[in-house]
């Protein structure tokens, strides 16, 4: 077995290789061109747990660099226990409604400051012939964690499809608000659409992932099918799930969680050990599903070889 | 009604209410056996805790209006029982706080109550219940005479501060623990329209005896 620990981020991944399902480039082609990658997520989201043998495959080259020092949880722990208050609060909801949800079509209005604005589908964004497979760490604000072996591209790819303008200083992502398929749109416990946002700098960075797949299948939609990012080095809550609008901008964006509670969510929300919520220590977590919270919290979460230049300078305890 | 007296009078009356006290601690028991607590045991584990204490509690505090409501004045009888249970559910809700989410670590224990002001209103609660616990053996009602029952008024500063601990800790919706608050609206306000009550007969009834 080899591992080549070369920075913080890397796990390996032998342990994960059990869950794992491979599939010849044919099928997943053929999932892709039939425009099955939503649908077939739509089958697989039923339940948490029975989802699996549902969920079309979708394969993504490993990507060496990333692959995660801890055990990777397994598919039906990251698609059964999900934020995603669009289905509602409980933690099992998103697995129980998410199956409502139509992906397909699914249209992205890209606008702001950008040369090449416009709608584009999910395939116009995301270059399916490039996935790879990042193994990640998961750091939820509630203190709890996961690893989860993401498929995606580099969320920079994507931006510069769409050619952003030089004044462009913010992204913002704006989530699907669909309240008849999102039963947890009906009750106003956010500010639907969900909005979160990005500076450049922080968009552009090599480990923002734009998300289409995890274990080797098409993302699920309790997880933000049929695209979604993921920034490992910040709280679960600053990756937008079900992307429709991509919005670059002079100004920083005003996000759903820090308007709802201010004192409570920050813009960065950059994982930090030593700044905790008002209402826990963000010092140590539970790595699901363990009952003791005896995981020391990583700053950046484990990322800050990568990311920390990105705040030199800055205050974090004052812009967390 | 003669069979409702008769049956509040009997064991098996007991019996029931002291079953339903345990079986929530028997089915959280079994389920942690079976695994069955989902990704996040240890939160499954706090919020059904946490909700059976408030339960309980409220329960208890039912006894009385339910008893002047109905005269069914022999409810009386369990309200001890229903009591001392829900501080059984509110220190295993601490104890599992304290043993899997802060390592036993006292000195982080103590930051919390005091940093955390939805910690502090549970820590308030939770040592209400004990003191009335510790006093509610027939031995303590008898030494303590009077003074019992201005301690176990208490129970209402318990009551209301569990229930703002549960909004407290709360991230967004607060719906549950409002439909809470509301029960407990209710089951204070019937106290409050009974002293009141009792205040107007006390000023009509002292007649002059002359």
């Amino acid at each position: 077995m080899l591992i080549k620990r070369t920075r913080s981020s890397d796990v390996p991944f032998s342990e994960v290789t059990p869950e794992r399902v491979y599939v010849s480039r044919r099928t997943f082609m053929a999932a892709l061109t039939a425009g099955t990658v939503g649908a077939a997520a739509q089958l697989g989201a039923e339940e948490a747990g029975a989802a699996r043998a549902a969920q079309a495959p979708l394969a993504g080259r490993r990507n060496p660099k990333y692959v995660a020092v801890d055990k990777a949880n397994t598919f039906e722990q990251i698609t059964g226990y999900n934020n995603f208050y669009e289905f509602g609060t409980d933690k099992d909801d998103p697995a129980r409604y998410a199956a409502q949800l139509k992906v397909t079509p699914w249209t992205v209005q890209v606008d702001g400051l950008v040369k090449k604005p416009g709608n584009y589908g999910v395939a116009d964004l995301v270059n399916f012939n490039a996935l790879e497979e990042r193994i990640y760490r998961h750091r939820c604000v509630e203190a709890w964690s996961m690893v989860i072996p993401w498929i995606g591209v580099p969320l920079s790819d994507v931006l510069a499809k769409v050619q952003p303008e030089p004044g462009a200083r913010f992204v913002e992502f704006t989530t699907l608000k669909r309240p008849a398929e999102m039963p947890g749109q009906r009750s106003a416990v956010l500010q639907w659409p969900y909005v979160e946002g990005l500076r450049m700098d922080e968009a552009m960075h090599p480990l923002a992932l734009m998300v289409v797949g995890l274990y080797g299948k098409v993302l699920p939609n309790q997880n933000g099918a049929p695209l979604r990012v993921h920034l490992p080095w910040k709280y679960g809550f600053k990756s937008g799930k079900s992307i429709v609008r991509i919005r670059f901008t002079d100004k920083q964006p005003q996000t759903s969680w820090a308007l709802s509670a201010p004192d409570e969510y920050g813009f960065y929300a950059n994982v930090n050990p030593s700044v905790p919520h008002p209402r826990w220590s963000q010092a140590r977590e539970k790595r699901l599903p363990a009952f003791f919270a005896s995981t020391p919290t990583q700053m950046f979460n484990g990322y800050a070889d990568e990311v920390a230049s990105l705040y030199s300078g800055m205050d974090l305890k004052k812009n967390f | 009604m003669e069979a409702v007296q008769s049956f509040l009078k009997s064991r098996w009356f007991y019996a029931l209410v002291f079953l339903g006290c345990v079986l929530p601690a028997v089915s959280l028991g079994w389920d942690t056996w079976q695994g069955d607590l989902g990704v996040n045991p240890v939160e499954t584990l706090l919020h059904r805790s946490g909700r059976d204490a408030i339960g309980l509690l409220f329960a208890s505090l039912s006894v009385t209006p339910l008893k002047r409501l109905t005269g069914w004045n022999r409810l009386q009888r369990v309200r001890r029982t229903i009591g001392v249970w829900s501080f059984v559910y509110a220190f295993s809700h601490f104890l599992i706080y304290v043993v899997f989410n802060e390592l036993g670590d006292v000195q982080a224990i103590l930051e919390d109550v005091l940093k955390r002001k939805f910690i502090f209103a549970g820590m308030l609660a939770l040592s209400i219940l004990i003191a009335l616990t510790t006093t509610s053996t027939n031995g303590m009602i008898r030494r303590l005479g009077r003074r019992w029952q201005k301690l176990h008024r208490l129970v209402y500063v318990a009551a209301i501060s569990a229930t703002v601990h549960f909004v407290w800790g709360q991230k967004a919706d607060i719906s549950e623990p409002l439909i809470w608050a509301a029960g407990l609206t209710v089951l204070l306000g019937l106290r409050v329209v009974y002293a009141t009550r009792k205040r107007a007969a006390a000023r009509l009834s002292p007649a002059p005896s002359r």
